[in-house]
């Protein structure tokens, strides 16, 4: 598969939600994500690696904290290190060079974007919270069994559980994508995205900013 | 909410007069009608205030026609060209749901005596 779409993208730190309004007088709840200074750390184009695409980092790292092959990746970019990297499949990669900054203003009001983060996680959660299961009733009879999932399958026949049945366990901290989200505003100086609604992840955690993949 | 003062700033209004549950106060909202809009007062009963920062709301109740009326607006909300307040109430609670169920002159907020030493 080859990248055919021009894909931009940043990564940044969810800082949380507020809300202002719109000019029609009309509440517009926000995400507010500060992407600061991304750098371009390498190109990756269809001769050399089979694909075109491009490598950004953010975030400040203590330079003795990073492996002796990664500090030689990011001197090779001319950079200095940085805590997380990304590799954006895009097919104008070609057009961006090793060491460039990417501000906010990469992206324009309007816009609509995806936004992916690492969901905050619930800890081992049961079936009503983790499936939306219904439960049992809370009355009629009902004894120390109202937030079980009920049945899981038949006896003898077929004399097991299906896998990928679905049961209480691990929720939460997985990677998820919002799409279509809109920017609501760009702030260049102090370096913030305003993305309309709200954005996958706890505050503080990082979330990667790209072009939209649905969509016109 | 204290992340985001810069940026809350641009939002909030400066010229919100001090007013707490029990005041009575006109609501000055401005009404869009087509390409006309216009001003329409809305007097009553502040029966609470509810949050901080930009997202602070207040509601007012008023009874018009035997029925009550409460309208909850956002403090910061263009809408509102003005707030006045009218009367202060000498009230003992922040949230005066108690009044939903007074009718008449029960329902009626006590003015507050200033005392010279306090104001």
């Amino acid at each position: 598969m080859t990248a055919t779409k021009t894909v931009k993208g940043l990564l940044g730190k969810k800082l949380g939600m507020t809300q202002l309004w719109n000019e029609d007088n009309r509440l517009v709840p926000v995400t507010v994500i500060e992407v600061g200074q991304n750098v371009v750390t390498q190109i990756r184009s269809e001769e050399t690696d089979g694909y075109a695409a491009v490598q950004i980092g953010f975030g400040a790292i203590d330079p003795r904290k990073v492996t002796k092959p990664l500090t030689g990746h990011f001197e090779k970019a001319g950079v200095t290190p940085r805590r997380h990297l990304v590799e954006l499949r895009t097919s104008d990669a070609a057009d961006y060079s090793a060491g460039q900054e990417l501000a906010a203003d990469t992206f324009e009001a309007g816009t609509t974007v995806d936004v992916t983060g690492t969901t905050k996680g619930k800890g081992f959660a049961g079936v009503m919270k983790r499936h939306g299961f219904h439960g049992v009733s809370s009355s009629h009879g009902a004894h120390r069994n109202h937030r079980k999932p009920g049945s899981i399958g038949g006896c003898a026949t077929p004399g097991r559980v299906f896998k990928g049945m679905r049961m209480a366990g691990r929720m939460g901290g997985v990677r998820q994508t919002t799409q279509n989200l809109t920017i609501h505003a760009v702030d260049v100086e102090k370096g913030l995205l305003l993305v309309k609604g709200a954005v996958p992840g706890p505050r503080g955690g990082v979330v990667l900013v790209r072009s939209a993949a649905k969509g016109a | 909410m204290q992340r985001f003062d810069e940026l809350d700033k641009a939002s909030m209004k400066a010229d919100v007069p001090a007013f707490r549950a029990g005041d009575t106060v006109k609501v000055h909202v401005k009404v869009v009608e087509g390409t006309r809009s216009r001003i329409q007062v809305f007097q009553g009963v502040v029966i609470r205030r509810h949050g901080a920062g930009v997202t602070e709301t207040f509601t007012v109740r008023k009874v018009s026609f035997g029925v009550g009326v409460e309208r909850t607006f956002p403090l910061h909300t263009p809408i509102i060209d003005q707030i006045e307040v009218v009367t202060r109430g000498d009230v003992r609670r922040a949230k005066l749901y108690y009044l939903r169920d007074l009718r008449g002159k029960a329902a009626k907020i006590k003015e507050k005596r200033d005392t010279p030493a306090a104001r």
